[in-house]
């Protein structure tokens, strides 16, 4: 889901790139304390992975195509804060390298997928986790879940975009219709990857799974 | 006497040993974007798929940077298209790489140096 420039105004777009910045910009901090000698290494593999992972698009009916988000599976492995990081970081790349996404509309792509798909796909994992019991099974479970729906999350932020500033003039409900009806399918996409890539870290250093420390936390001996 | 040396190489070693994830991932995204992006789907995504059934694909403009060197996932003037995707995904796990590293260990010194 890479706006392209042209679908909505430059008023809007320039709005939502100060928001945008402003939120980012505010994650600094909250990232900065979630990294350390451990956590960073994961940080860059997080948003260098889901680059990668962003370019094997994969059919999902007749004639078209989807491709993993990456925002839940950031959230999930390296903290909400740092992943608002890593998905910029790999957005406004692509934008600029691969001309994937437009320009003046970076801030409308980080907003719905940085912010947005971050934060609420977080905030679901959340929720999940706490109404499952206590273990590794749960922390997969719950990024699931959670990035099935941070998927129609992050379009309904372009639906906000597209009621503020369109170029044009469909009603919202028919855009809100034509993108679910695609993006709901994606959803499932974006589920098993996550699902896949959050098992393969449990299973190997669960230690390093933001999502899964708190859970432990308590139990946790620390090392000097 | 050495044993401090030793010990911290040790240590060092250790540390290394500890990340076999972090190479791992690495090779998988390399892997993944220089090799396994040929065999993606190259069918519209499931944003401008939708965008053309509504109506407003049209509204598109192309980016401004459509004609930079690596446009699109591949490399200008390199005609194998096996390579030239390649090539450029090879590139973008490097650049994001790069980046993400810089930001993020940047960002950890800069919280460690506080008081």
């Amino acid at each position: 889901m890479h706006i392209p420039d042209g679908f909505i105004d430059i008023p809007t777009s320039a709005a939502f790139a100060g928001v945008s910045a402003l939120a980012v910009g505010a994650c600094l901090k909250g990232a900065a304390k979630s990294l350390d000698e451990k956590t960073a290494p994961l940080a860059g593999l997080t948003a260098t992975f889901i680059f990668a992972v962003q370019m094997l698009n994969f059919p999902v009916a007749a004639g078209t195509s989807g491709h993993l988000f990456g925002s839940v599976l950031a959230a999930v492995l390296v903290g909400p804060y740092v992943a608002t990081l890593a998905l910029s970081v790999v957005l406004l790349l692509q934008a600029l390298l691969f001309a994937d996404g437009g320009l003046t509309a970076a801030g409308l792509n980080v907003f719905n997928l940085s912010l947005v798909g971050v934060w609420v796909g977080y905030g679901i994992f959340l929720l999940v986790k706490k109404a499952l019991p206590k273990n590794k099974a749960s922390i997969t479970t719950a990024a699931t879940i959670a990035g099935f729906i941070s998927v129609p999350a992050a379009v309904m932020g372009f639906l906000l975009q597209y009621a503020i500033g369109a170029n044009s003039t469909f009603s919202l409900t028919a855009v809100f219709t034509g993108m679910m009806s695609t993006h709901v399918l994606i959803g499932i996409g974006e589920a098993v990857i996550t699902a896949f890539s959050v098992t393969a870290v449990m299973a190997t250093r669960p230690d390093l799974v933001y999502g899964y420390r708190g859970t432990k936390q308590q139990l946790e001996i620390r090392r000097a | 006497m050495g044993t401090v040396a030793q010990n911290s190489n040790l240590k060092f070693e250790e540390h290394k040993m500890k990340n076999p994830l972090i190479i791992f991932g690495f090779a998988v995204s390399l892997f993944l974007a220089g090799g396994i992006s040929y065999y993606a789907s190259s069918q519209p995504d499931g944003f401008e798929k939708a965008a053309g059934e509504i109506g407003f694909l049209d509204t598109a403009e192309e980016s401004p940077l459509k004609d930079s060197p690596l446009a699109e996932y591949g490399v200008a003037g390199v005609e194998n298209e096996r390579i030239s995707g390649g090539l450029a995904g090879v590139v973008g796990v490097a650049a994001t790489a790069a980046i993400s590293f810089a930001i993020f260990y940047g960002l950890r010194r800069f919280n460690k140096s506080k008081p």
